[in-house]
């Protein structure tokens, strides 16, 4: 059989389409198949469609059912989308795909969920802040327990200025 | 300086050290997302972030948009791996930054807002990630990254989360590709969080037995912990390829040089090479100056060599060999001249 395109090279590449319940069939050569670009089948796959398929398989069929229609608000990015590349759309989708991606994140970095290297200067002060608001309530709580009411109100006021002077940008 | 016309250390098998991270804008879409005036304004941000700084960097850099370039010259800069060929196929809306000795750059929307990345001759990624942090800071004083105290820098691709850091080193393994060791290297070193590509990255054929490790976990460990298991792992790899070349010449050493000379003369008296067989001749003539059996001919040539086989480079000389529209015969010529010139000037 020739390849229905060209009409030139054997038809060595069967391809069925179902769109709408219509089903078409084509019978081409590798050329035209790969060049009529039907076919990621020649393409090298890449990490980030791997992705995608990781995607399914970490989810029970419960989840699939409400996941398609998620939607990043800020760059539109909605979850189809995202599983066929792999890509997401900006920092926000981290947020929204959270549930979804925590389990892939897991598989695809050996395990690991948190992040331990470096960071960015601008932010470590605010790193910095927010471990030292955490001591001071502690702090806080031992001087309620033992009723030194003085030193609670300074831990107190110690407390708030710190979370006044914290710029935003807390994690996800 | 630049990797390819110096050598560093272990240059018998490492050629270079390859350190690169990702970092995207926290007020701003990955490129996934943006429009054309959100493209441009990156770049322009971050074109001000290197030549705007108060940083010494400012006069270090270079600054091209990929769509003023000819397609030579932006496959010029893939072929000396100073841009990612994701870069050039963004060329609409890409530009990069390329410090004046070629050892750093900084790409722009390519995957993510900023690639930025440095190469080192031979085995040095430390050295190539000190010299990277600076840059990085630098950025940072002046741009908002995207970072999240739990994921780390926030990646376009969530296999870049974390550091954002890739690196890798690239090596001649001529003797475990020769042996089949490399197919066990292969297999085994996704088990521990690296991978093995092609002197051209994912999904680039491993010409001339040059292989490119790196890491692939980017969460969890620091920066210098990941380039700590890199190097154990190079370490043991350049150790077993090294005692099997060793293996290989004494088990019939002449038949060994053998196999190299004939190398030589046919990529000095070739008159047509394309370039899959010019990979394989120079692999086979870098592995006989690294083990000293080629004299007169140092490691950083043939790097040279390399690179200037490689199509765009050679299209560069097309206008030299007007005459010459077949880029396998211009190869062999230029090449074969290159080779003989040196020989006969030392």
């Amino acid at each position: 059989m020739l390849c229905q395109n060209c009409k030139k090279n054997p038809a060595t590449v069967h391809v069925t389409r179902i769109i709408n319940n219509t089903k078409t069939e084509l019978y081409l050569c590798q050329n035209c198949a790969s060049e009529q670009g039907e076919f990621s089948l020649f393409a090298p796959f890449s990490v980030s469609q791997l992705l995608g398929s990781l995607l399914d398989s970490a989810k029970s069929t419960v989840e699939l059912d409400k996941t398609p229609g998620l939607e990043c608000h800020v760059c539109g990015m909605d979850y189809r989308q995202f599983k066929k590349t792999g890509l997401f759309g900006c920092k926000n989708c981290y947020r929204v795909f959270k549930d979804e991606i925590s389990p892939i994140i897991k598989r695809i970095q050996g395990g690991a969920t948190h992040h331990t290297g470096k960071v960015p200067q601008s932010q470590s002060t605010r790193l910095r802040t927010n471990k030292e608001i955490k001591d001071l309530k502690l702090k806080l709580q031992d001087a309620i327990k033992i009723e030194a009411f003085e030193e609670a109100a300074k831990l107190r006021d110690m407390i708030k200025d710190l979370e006044e002077s914290k710029q935003g940008g807390d994690s996800l | 300086m630049s990797w390819i016309n110096e050598v560093g250390p272990s240059s018998d098998i490492i050629l270079s050290s390859r350190v690169r991270l990702a970092r995207n804008l926290a007020d701003t879409p990955f490129p996934t997302a943006m429009d054309k005036e959100e493209m441009d304004t990156v770049i322009q941000r971050v074109r001000r972030g290197i030549l705007g700084s108060h940083s010494d960097l400012k006069d270090d850099y270079q600054f091209l948009i990929i769509k003023d370039l000819s397609p030579v010259d932006r496959e010029i800069l893939v072929e000396k791996h100073l841009a990612s060929p994701d870069l050039i196929k963004n060329y609409k809306s890409s530009a990069i930054l390329v410090d004046k000795v070629q050892v750093c750059s900084i790409m722009v929307n390519e995957e993510d807002h900023i690639r930025l990345q440095c190469i080192f001759p031979g085995n040095r990624l430390k050295d190539a990630l000190e010299y990277l942090q600076k840059v990085d800071d630098t950025l940072d004083a002046e741009l908002p990254y995207a970072f999240d105290d739990g994921l780390g820098y926030l990646s376009c691709c969530p296999t870049n989360l974390g550091t954002g850091m890739r690196a890798s080193i690239m090596m001649h393994l001529p003797a475990l590709a020769a042996t089949g060791q490399m197919k066990g290297i292969i297999s085994t070193l996704p088990k521990v969080g690296m991978a093995v590509r092609g002197l051209y990255g994912e999904g680039s054929e491993a010409g001339g037995d040059i292989f490119q490790i790196s890491n692939q976990i980017t969460l969890g460990a620091s920066e210098e912990e990941i380039i700590g298991s890199l190097e154990a792992i190079v370490g043991q790899v350049l150790e077993k390829e090294r005692q099997t070349r060793r293996a290989m010449a004494e088990h019939d050493r002449v038949r060994f040089e053998d196999g190299i000379w004939r190398a030589y003369g046919t990529i000095t008296h070739a008159k047509v090479m394309d370039l899959n067989e010019f990979m394989d001749l120079l692999s086979k003539v870098r592995l006989g100056v690294e083990m000293g059996i080629i004299p007169d001919i140092d490691i950083s040539s043939i790097n040279g060599l390399m690179i200037l086989g490689q199509p765009a480079h050679l299209k560069k000389y097309e206008k030299d060999y007007a005459d010459i529209k077949d880029l396998d015969i211009l190869r062999a010529k230029i090449i074969s001249k290159k080779l003989r010139d040196r020989k006969e000037g030392a």
